[in-house]
């Protein structure tokens, strides 16, 4: 079927997707630089339509607790937020994790710590990456780079989700969720009929009752159940890595860079080449599981390589994992709301890794 | 006469005259003698089972002593972050809206630390039921002060009494919810004295059947007691709780439909 060609806010274009998606609801709260989620669904008015449930709760925490309610009944249903409301968020996705419920969260990301500003910034990559609340467990974390991605990753995140029994962030940032771009949108699905074994929707006498828990007193059993994540993460890790490649085939440096900074990293390969230098760019579009196995083989061929970020430098931790000392790795990145520009990264490249 | 040697032996049809309700399952109550939470449970499962909603229902289990309420009952059940049922049971109902879904939760959970869900949820009018048994003091952990902690009276964190100068005062939240718009049916129970139990359960089976309807929020809140936690005997907690929590919590209903 073609697809409908329009102009949108990166955050218009996840609410949209997420009623062509056909998504059961979507529970939020306001903050920018995400709010127009909200906004856009509220005006949408996709419950006469879809049936789609859209609720404003009294808070990020009240919010992600009706996502893990609704998703306990085997619902696809979905939050936004942004990074101070997303620290909110975290008791909720660690019970969510534990749960083994499947959902989208969506963190448009905003510079920190604390209020910090409304500003666009990469800085919560340990949070989303890492686990994020109390507890060993992971998300899988998407980074859409471009408002199609944006809108993309709502129908992918839920693929993902219920294919894994696991929580799904899309972790964007305030650029691309403000900006507006051309967007190709999908027709209007119907939302789903299948109900999940495990859900809870009202015990029938043809089954043992469904229990949506986190907890288990018995450290034995606990450890079983952990180990049994574990083993799920390392399926994900197995089967979902998924990444970019940009010129890197002749490369003697690399950058590495996810959503806006991926953006910028782009123009600064072009810069790079104009002045001789042969760049290229890896860009991860999952940053759980992260494509550590591509980076140590590029490690192979190339002579550096620069992380680019917009943070004092988190996602560099796996980058260096990853090429486990094959090659000198270093971080470049802005901070506090100020987005890279491709000139201070060709700059930085030459400085650190070429000399001169 | 035969030598009675276990307890299995004289459970026979002509010596029953109470038994298990047949929603309770067969695991052990985990909870202490004399406490009102194992009264409260039977009624709300003889309820579930004589209102035919076994397959309709979503429990919702809050943290504090009735944690493990879902290993109790036979229904599907979500198990909520402290203080958070109320939030995890609007995401059920409004995503199965025909269905019935309660929560239950103690007065740390309900009173403190979810006191933003619970007014919100009420607020909004959620077509849930809230049953919310109050004893004053935080069980599980071990006989804190909860919010609910009269003045006064020694908990582990209010050793030489509450006083209120220095802690604050007790919160009324059945008070509070009844002045809500959205709240259709608040009321106060105990299940200390056969005469309460079965008010209990008349409260309660009006709050299911205005669920069924569709209504607003219902509240209905139990004053318990909590022997281990106020360091007195089963008999000793209820005549307390008789002198002491009923003059500040006193027993009735707060908001009833205007019909």
């Amino acid at each position: 079927m073609k697809k409908e060609l329009r102009l949108m806010k990166g955050n218009e274009a996840v609410a949209e997707a997420a009623i062509r998606a056909g998504v059961d609801g979507y529970f939020g709260y306001p903050i920018t630089p995400q709010t127009e989620v909200i906004e856009y669904l509220m005006e949408a008015k996709p419950y006469e339509t879809t049936g789609m449930v859209v609720l404003q709760a009294e808070s990020e925490i009240a919010a992600i607790n009706m996502v893990y309610g609704a998703a306990g009944c085997g619902k696809k249903v979905m939050t936004s937020s942004s990074s101070p409301g997303i620290s909110l968020k975290q008791e909720g996705i660690s019970y969510i994790a534990g749960a083994e419920l499947p959902c989208l969260v969506v963190n448009v990301v905003r510079g920190g710590p604390g209020l910090g500003t409304i500003q666009p910034a990469q800085s919560d990559y340990f949070q989303a990456t890492k686990g994020g609340g109390h507890g060993d467990y992971h998300l899988i974390v998407l980074a859409p780079a471009s408002v199609q991605e944006m809108a993309d990753f709502v129908e992918l995140s839920f693929e993902l989700a219920f294919k894994y029994r696991n929580p799904v962030m899309m972790l964007s940032d305030g650029a691309i969720g403000q900006m507006m771009e051309k967007v190709y949108l999908g027709p209007q699905k119907e939302r789903s009929n299948s109900v999940p074994e495990w859900a809870t929707t009202g015990k029938p006498a043809s089954r043992e009752r469904n229990i949506i828990t986190s907890l288990d007193l018995d450290p034995n059993r606990q450890e079983v159940f952990n180990q049994k994540l574990q083993a799920k993460y390392d399926e994900i890790k197995k089967n979902e890595v998924r990444y970019e490649e940009f010129q890197c085939d002749d490369a003697d440096y690399l950058l590495v860079a996810y959503g806006t900074s991926a953006r910028v990293c782009q123009k600064s390969v072009q810069i790079g080449r104009d002045r001789g230098i042969k760049v290229g760019l890896l860009r991860p579009i999952t940053l759980f599981p992260f494509p550590t196995k591509r980076i140590n083989e590029l490690a192979n061929h190339v002579k550096g390589i620069l992380s680019v970020e917009m943070s004092a430098g988190q996602m560099v931790e796996d980058v260096l994992l990853s090429v486990n000392g094959k090659v000198p790795v270093y971080h470049f990145g802005r901070m506090g709301g100020i987005v890279t520009t491709p000139e201070e990264v060709v700059d930085t490249l030459k400085s650190k890794l070429i000399g001169g | 006469m035969a030598v009675v040697t276990g307890i299995k032996e004289i459970i026979k049809p002509e010596n029953l005259v109470y038994a298990k309700t047949k929603l309770m399952t067969e695991n052990i109550l985990s909870y202490c003698p004399g406490c009102g939470h194992g009264t409260a449970h039977r009624i709300l499962a003889e309820l579930i089972d004589e209102e035919g909603l076994q397959s309709e229902t979503i429990g919702v289990s809050p943290v504090g002593c009735s944690v493990f309420l879902y290993n109790f009952i036979d229904i599907d059940w979500q198990e909520a972050a402290h203080g958070r049922a109320p939030a995890v049971a609007t995401g059920i109902k409004r995503l199965l809206p025909d269905k019935f879904v309660f929560t239950y939760q103690g007065d740390g959970d309900l009173a403190a630390i979810g006191t933003a869900e619970t007014i919100h949820a009420c607020n909004r009018g959620e077509k849930i039921l809230i049953i919310f048994v109050n004893n004053g003091i935080y069980g599980m952990t071990g006989g804190q002060m909860a919010p609910t902690t009269l003045p006064g009276m020694k908990s582990s964190t209010s050793p030489f009494g509450r006083d209120v100068k220095i802690m604050g005062n007790p919160l009324k939240m059945a008070d509070i919810v009844a002045t809500l718009p959205g709240a259709y049916y608040v009321t106060r129970q105990s299940v200390h004295k056969p005469a309460n139990v079965a008010k209990t359960k008349r409260a309660l089976r009006k709050a299911i059947n205005y669920q069924k309807l569709n209504k607003g929020t219902c509240l209905v809140e139990i004053v318990s007691n909590c022997p281990s936690g106020w360091k007195m005997t089963p008999v000793e907690s209820n005549k307390w709780m008789e002198e002491n929590m009923f003059p500040f919590y006193p027993l009735g209903d707060l908001k009833t439909p205007e019909e």
